[in-house]
């Protein structure tokens, strides 16, 4: 059922600015500098100054464990720029890493704020250091105990979300006959990509037999298969559609959104984990928009494993459920010239684990027509970004505005 | 009483915190039983247990004993080294408990080989010891 255009309130918003710190593997800097740096980038790209930022949001606020995962909350960048807030939201609990973006939106709709800072910053990469991430999963001794979640997945050394995604792949594979060549594909055009992006990680060229041969983590997923933990912050601008005239540049319009999550917020027992929660936010935000799948130009979805990717591209109707993987066979339809142009950054697997903002960062840059070599062709106008994978899931449709 | 400690030959396990809430899952297998919490007023299996039945609300809830039998609902062979536990490679499993439809366990199959994994086969409870916990594994059917 369509939603009445009336209640679409996040068509009030525009992402008017979007900036990067500095990424690299292990940068090994303070992280409140990298967030900073990538939160003054932002604003002066919509051109705008601190004094005009009225609203923070970002995900998923300060936390110490896992070690990285989280290099500022709302409070430090809130105090480091003086800025004055009308509304501000930091956690972890929200549909996605782009929830924060969505209330943001929500916020400048409600009159709370008129130009909402956005922010994700992490440093896995120094944090993890040289133990790789064996370094941040804890490890036990000292008599530790799980509890919350991990007490139904670390005694039985499954502490990471390589394993619980890959039962989800295998289970996918089992119903679909889905293949690791087909899945390979969003690995290969992530480093296609990147290998076109000077701020990547990873752009040295991959080949089919290279990821065939890599070492498996946990069957189906091998090493190719995993994002890069790095060091990076990513910061957007949220403005009040009202405010086009004074932005430096076309805003970019929040077409809708998706938060949905209908099924049970849990790795093993939402319904279908061939789907993940994608599907409930990926179904809703088509029910606030006229635009269709075949309308979208460019998409930049979630790839902190590549079997999630899949999961989007059916969650959002680029192709049928059970069907990314004939989808994106042979890796066509999925290059910079294909049909769907997707992670044209490189994705979270070859240009760094940046945790759902590198996704928006890219649909922008490309909305705007500033990704230089890794331009899509054809000025492109509508977009798709989307974070998230098991039980956290949230995407935005974004339009150029003329 | 004191506890018995984990047997020699055993793989490092974390353990979880037991709880009130929680204890009868963990604690079963001493009596050779898989238990979840079960809803006295609508049948309900509640899985992780929650203090409400998620479907009737209902207060009622006690712990009961199932089959022990499951069938392979996906699995993943790991080959990583993410911190101190069983032997490389081992295997991570979903298994579904067929007394009811939306119940599951992530859990670790034993007594096979990764080969032998089949989505679908059915398979058996059998517990590991580990202090005053008793981990359900789960093995080939007998």
């Amino acid at each position: 059922m369509r939603v009445d255009d009336s209640l679409v309130i996040e068509r009030r918003a525009v992402i008017s600015g979007a900036g990067q710190s500095d990424i690299g593997r292990r940068l090994y800097r303070d992280p409140l500098e990298l967030t900073l740096d990538a939160c003054l980038v932002a604003i002066a790209d919509a051109g705008l100054t601190t004094a005009d930022i009225d609203g923070v949001a970002t995900y998923p606020g300060p936390m110490d464990v896992p070690p990285g995962f989280s290099g500022a909350g709302v409070v430090d960048v809130q105090d480091a720029l003086r800025l004055e807030l009308g509304w501000w939201s930091g956690g972890i609990e929200s549909p996605g890493q782009l929830g924060s973006v969505i209330n943001a939106c929500l916020a400048v709709a409600a009159g709370l704020a008129t130009h909402v800072l956005c922010f994700r910053s992490v440093w896995e990469g120094s944090a993890q250091g040289d133990k790789g991430r064996a370094g941040v999963m804890g490890g036990g001794g000292g008599g530790y105990r799980a509890s919350g979640f991990m007490e139904w997945t670390m005694p039985f050394a499954a502490p990471s979300a390589a394993i619980w995604i890959a039962m989800m792949a295998e289970r996918h594979f089992h119903e679909y006959g889905t293949t690791r060549e087909q899945m390979a594909q969003i690995a290969l055009n992530a480093r296609k990509n990147a290998g076109v992006n000077p701020n990547a990680i990873y752009r040295d060229p991959m080949t089919m037999e290279d990821y065939l041969n890599v070492r498996m983590i946990s069957s189906p997923l091998c090493l190719y298969d995993c994002d890069v933990p790095c060091d990076g912050a990513t910061a957007v601008i949220v403005s009040h559609a009202d405010t086009v005239a004074d932005l430096r540049k076309p805003g970019i319009q929040v077409e809708a959104v998706g938060t949905a999550l209908r099924g049970r917020p849990s790795w093993d027992q939402f319904d279908d984990l061939t789907t993940m929660a994608n599907r409930d936010a990926g179904a809703q935000l088509w029910t606030r928009t006229d635009l269709k799948p075949s309308d979208v130009q460019l998409a930049e979805m979630y790839d902190g494993f590549s079997f999630i990717t899949m999961t989007w591209l059916e969650a959002m109707g680029f192709c049928g459920k059970g069907e990314s993987g004939p989808f994106i066979e042979g890796g066509e339809r999925i290059a910079r010239d294909g049909v769907l142009p997707l992670n044209t950054h490189g994705g979270q697997l070859s240009a760094g684990r940046l945790h759902g903002y590198g996704f928006l960062h890219e649909a922008c840059v490309q909305l705007w027509g500033e990704a230089g070599e890794r331009q899509v062709p054809g000025d492109p106008e509508v977009g798709v970004a989307a974070a998230g994978g098991g039980p956290l899931a949230g995407a935005l449709l974004l339009t150029r505005r003329r | 009483m004191p506890e018995a400690a984990t047997e020699p030959g055993l793989p490092f396990r974390i353990l979880p915190r037991l709880t009130d809430r929680n204890r009868h899952f963990w604690t079963g297998g001493e009596a050779g039983e898989l238990r979840f919490l079960r809803c006295q007023s609508c049948g309900y299996y509640i899985h992780p247990p929650t203090p409400v039945c998620p479907r009737c609300h209902s207060k009622e809830l006690a712990p009961e004993a199932v089959s022990g039998r499951a069938t392979l609902f996906t699995y993943t062979v790991n080959h990583q080294n993410w911190m101190p536990g069983p032997e490389l490679p081992y295997i991570v499993a979903i298994v579904a408990i067929p007394e009811q439809d939306d119940l599951r366990l992530t859990t670790n199959l034993v007594e096979m080989s990764p080969e032998e994994c089949v989505i679908g086969m059915p398979l058996e409870v059998t517990f590991e010891h580990h202090e005053d916990v008793w981990i359900p594994l789960f093995r080939p059917a007998q």
